[in-house]
């Protein structure tokens, strides 16, 4: 299951929407282990293609050397669809090299030009994508990653 | 000295797991094919048939994407740092 928080959600469909119809992509960093995506991290899709997305080549080694650098891991690897379903394509899967990321994919192709009207959907899934084999998951969207957690301090005044 | 080789999460079953492997050779693909001989099976995830460069993987000699300095071809040396990442892209 993919756990995410309200906030990194809207912003990946956000991102989905703006570049709508051309695929829009990215990742959530998160501490590594933790399976927790913490840090948004929108890229540009070098491809600029409504059928076809990459990360340019300096800005995959600027991304991964950061990560590298805060040992983080890349826990959700997003891209859209802007035309069709959000399930992974043959292409997505050849390519697909992170056995523990989740691989989230979103589809604008029924999304309205403004959020929440009538007949604005964007479709929102999560997969795993381990030695070619497709595995769907449940997405769950939490308020917050604070809730449920005891803070570490409370100051009263 | 050596020539550092980066490892990329789903290339570390060749490596028992290290992040970093040494090696040594005059070019990248003399490098690669002595990572090979101490990791068996690496060089196979990284170059075709054709002995080229797999268009799933980019590497890069201190920063630079070896796509534009020559590929398999490109000249190493000790001391250099080389980076392997998975392209990460789809349809």
């Amino acid at each position: 299951m993919l756990r995410i928080d309200r906030a990194t959600y809207d912003a990946i469909v956000a991102h989905a929407r703006e570049d709508h119809p051309d695929e829009a992509c990215g990742v959530v960093a998160g501490p590594e282990d933790s399976d927790r995506p913490e840090r948004f991290i929108p890229m540009l899709n070098a491809a600029r293609s409504p059928t076809f997305y990459e990360f340019d080549s300096g800005d995959l080694l600027r991304l991964y050397r950061d990560m590298d650098d805060r040992d983080e891991v890349p826990v959700v690897v997003y891209h859209s669809h802007t035309a069709t379903e959000a399930y992974p394509s043959r292409t997505d899967i050849s390519y697909a090299s992170e056995p523990h990321a989740h691989y989230v994919l979103v589809s604008t192709r029924e999304h309205g030009t403004q959020t929440g009207l009538v007949g604005d959907e964007v479709e929102f899934r999560s997969f795993r994508i381990v030695d070619g084999v497709v595995t769907e998951e449940d997405v769950d969207v939490v308020e917050s990653y604070l809730f449920g957690h005891s803070p570490a301090t409370v100051v009263y005044d | 000295m050596a020539i550092e080789v980066r490892i990329p999460t789903i290339l570390r079953t060749h490596t028992g797991g290290n992040k970093t492997v040494e090696g040594s050779g005059a070019t990248l693909g003399a490098l690669v094919d002595d990572i090979d001989t101490q990791h068996p099976g690496i060089k196979g995830r990284l170059v075709t048939d054709e002995g080229k460069l797999h268009r799933f993987v980019n590497v890069y000699v201190n920063d630079e994407d070896v796509r534009f300095t020559g590929s398999l071809d490109t000249a190493v040396k000790d001391g250099d740092s080389v980076t392997i990442l998975p392209a990460v892209a789809g349809g």
